[in-house]
């Protein structure tokens, strides 16, 4: 902290906790009250209820879940091979070729995700590509839309790593393969860790594209939502929302914890 | 690499480099260019099995790349690299059988120091028992089998020093390179590392090593030879001790060892016991000669603590100047003279008296400690 008059840090504080409290968590409070809510007419919800939660974990809303979390795994898992693979050669090709290359790798971020939605039910209306209405084309969406931040963040950690550690490994007689497995990729699983929650949790949270392309039975969380409070059941629409915050954070704090043990980096 | 058995009467140390049997280096006009700028100009260099040769030279001179060349981590625009007799200029580094220590050591953060140690094994697919045995030897010649459970983060810079040479020693590398692996020590662990290093290959006469340094004194202690580079140019190399004695040019006088080049020209070429008379300023003095005619200019290198201020028997050469400055140093004083146009400067471990500054001074040296070397400027 730079400023270090009492009444300056108090300030400076307060500042921040309004704008972290105003911007970040009032949002996220009325989205949780509403959530436990049994009627909200007023300024404040009155009423508690768990009904809204029960009727999420069933049904309909239980088979979203499911959707989300394998939509988003599968997307991150292929955006996570790709994007790795895709770093490590770019690479290898020297500095010119990977910016061009890397730079073609952000073009899908930078369009509305609407737009690429609408853009892969165009491409893959016709045979032999047809994938209309199929699950693939959703993880298909999430995966062009996320693969970009799983390529940056590999590419960032490679950019970071020494060319010491492999050259002395392959002195010592590692071939390219092993040096692969046994150095480089624990040296920068903090940021491969990274680029995968990361990815998840932009997958959880996608709407634009997979509005655009999900089929009738794999309706993600987000869509969920949408309709719900489409419909005017915000309260149902609020449970699902804490349902899909609660989901996201666990796999984020449980793979916080994963870099840690991989590179060998206690305390 | 099959597993051998150990033993047979060996010391542990000898066996770490059996298979890697003495190895030569050669260097056959090798160049290398990063990106069209020539780095390392045609390079003809070969090192002698068993041998130590320290690659020294200014920073930037092209030290690191010619140790890279060899490695294979740059390729060179021409000419070949043989290591042991077989030429490897194509070859991945994987299949050079060499070991490298850089600078900040490269231990994998991610293995403890067993696990580092056994890297080079393993990744050639060696036997279980066979690594736990040459991981043990290797970290016991460095004094580090104590240390094999803990991570490279846990050990102060010496340990990691020595940790890596072990990781290098226990694949029985044909050729050990070692870029800089003193300088990011402080001083007086460096010192004590040289002495070690100095012991290890005394243990492992057969390992050849090829030293990159900027440091003087670590070549002149540890080297059987040295190559000096200038500007990616081989510019001396020669014999530690001859190299220093008779430096073959300015450059290799300057660098190794800061010696004193006073202009002279030769006055009576013909030789007496080797030795020629050459004039500098009024003083007429006998030193070593080249073989130059009379009357031509050459550079007298004379080393600061060749120099004596009193005349001593063997001390027959005599120069005149005017001291400049006094800089007593405990041990040591060190003395700076002006001699014509040039400054002298003098190491002296024993003074009668400590001369007047601004006063004439009569500097002394032995003929056989002063060598005659061509004036041209540079190289
Ligand atoms: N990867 C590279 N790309 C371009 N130029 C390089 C590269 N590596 C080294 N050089 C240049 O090659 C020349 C020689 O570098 P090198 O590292 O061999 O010097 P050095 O003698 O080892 O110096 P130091 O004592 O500072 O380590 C330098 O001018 C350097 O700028
Ligand atoms: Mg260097």
């Amino acid at each position: 902290m730079l400023v270090w008059s009492r009444s300056g840090r108090f300030l400076v504080w307060t500042v921040a906790a309004l704008l972290i409290g105003v911007v970040f968590l009032a949002p996220l409070a009325v989205i949780l009250a509403a959530s436990f809510a049994a009627q909200w007419n007023g300024a404040l919800p009155s009423g508690f209820t768990l009904e809204h939660y029960r009727a999420a974990g069933t049904g309909a809303s239980g088979d979203a879940v499911f959707a989300s979390l394998a939509t988003g795994v599968a997307a991150s898992v292929l955006a996570l091979l790709s994007g790795t693979w895709a770093a490590l050669a770019l690479r290898a090709q020297g500095p010119a070729w990977s910016r061009t290359l890397g730079i073609l790798f952000f073009v899908p971020s930078a369009v509305p995700s609407v737009s690429v939605g609408l853009g892969l039910l165009v491409a893959f209306s016709q045979r032999p590509l047809l994938l209309n209405g199929t699950t693939a084309i959703v993880i298909l969406a999430h995966f062009v839309l996320i693969s970009a931040f799983s390529f940056g963040n590999v590419s960032a950690g490679l950019a970071r790593l020494p060319p010491d550690f492999e050259e002395v490994a392959s002195c010592l007689g590692a071939r390219p393969a092993y040096r692969l497995a046994k150095v480089t990729l624990p040296l920068i699983a903090p940021y491969v860790v990274a680029a995968f929650g990361l990815s998840f949790a932009l997958s959880m949270g996608e709407l634009g594209a997979t509005v655009m392309v999900y089929p009738p039975g794999w309706v993600t969380l987000p869509v969920a939502i949408f309709g719900l409070t489409d419909r005017g059941d915000v309260f149902s629409g609020a449970a699902l929302t804490m349902i899909l915050v609660g989901v996201t954070l666990t796999l984020l704090i449980g793979l916080e914890r994963l870099p840690i043990a991989a590179a060998g980096r206690r305390g | 690499m099959t597993a051998a058995a150990l033993g047979d009467g060996r010391t542990a140390t000898q066996d770490l480099v059996r298979a890697g049997a003495a190895s030569t280096v050669g260097f056959d006009k090798v160049s290398v260019a990063y990106r069209g700028a020539v780095v390392l100009k045609p390079l003809t260099l070969e090192v002698a099995a068993g041998e130590i040769l320290a690659m020294i030279g200014p920073s930037g001179s092209g030290k690191t790349t010619a140790l890279r060349a060899v490695a294979g981590f740059v390729r060179p625009v021409s000419g070949r690299i043989r290591v042991g007799g077989t030429d490897v200029t194509d070859l991945p580094p994987y299949e050079r059988g060499l070991a490298m220590v850089v600078q900040n050591y490269a231990l994998f953060p991610h293995m403890r120091v067993a696990d580092n140690v056994a890297f080079g094994l393993r990744a050639r697919g060696a036997a279980r028992t066979l690594i736990e045995s040459r991981v043990d030897d290797a970290l016991g010649v460095v004094g580090m089998r104590t240390f094999r459970k803990r991570y490279p983060r846990e050990l102060s810079g010496g340990q990691q020093q020595r940790v890596a040479i072990a990781r290098a020693l226990a694949v029985r590398p044909r050729v050990l390179l070692l870029d800089e692996p003193l300088s990011a020590l402080d001083a007086q662990i460096r010192r004590s590392m040289v002495e070690e290093i100095a012991r290890l290959h005394a243990d492992l006469p057969d390992l050849t090593i090829l030293y990159v340094t900027h440091d003087q004194s670590e070549a002149l202690t540890l080297a059987d030879r040295i190559a000096i580079l200038k500007d990616g140019a081989l510019c001396a190399v020669g014999r530690t001790a001859d190299l220093y004695r008779r430096p073959p040019n300015r450059f290799a006088a300057e660098f190794l060892g800061r010696a004193n080049l006073l202009p002279v020209v030769i006055e009576d070429d013909r030789s007496v016991g080797g030795m020629v008379a050459v004039r500098a300023g009024a003083d007429r003095l006998l030193v070593a000669g080249d073989g130059a005619p009379a009357g031509t200019r050459r550079l007298l290198c004379v080393r600061p603590q060749h120099l004596t201020l009193t005349a001593e028997l063997g001390y027959s050469n005599r120069i005149g100047g005017r001291l400049r400055q006094v800089h007593w140093q405990g041990e040591l004083t060190h003395l700076v003279a002006e001699v014509g146009d040039s400054l002298v400067r003098i190491v002296a471990t024993r003074l009668p008296a400590l001369p007047e500054r601004g006063g004439a001074v009569d500097m002394f040296f032995a003929p056989g400690d002063a060598s005659l070397i061509p004036e041209e400027a540079g190289v």
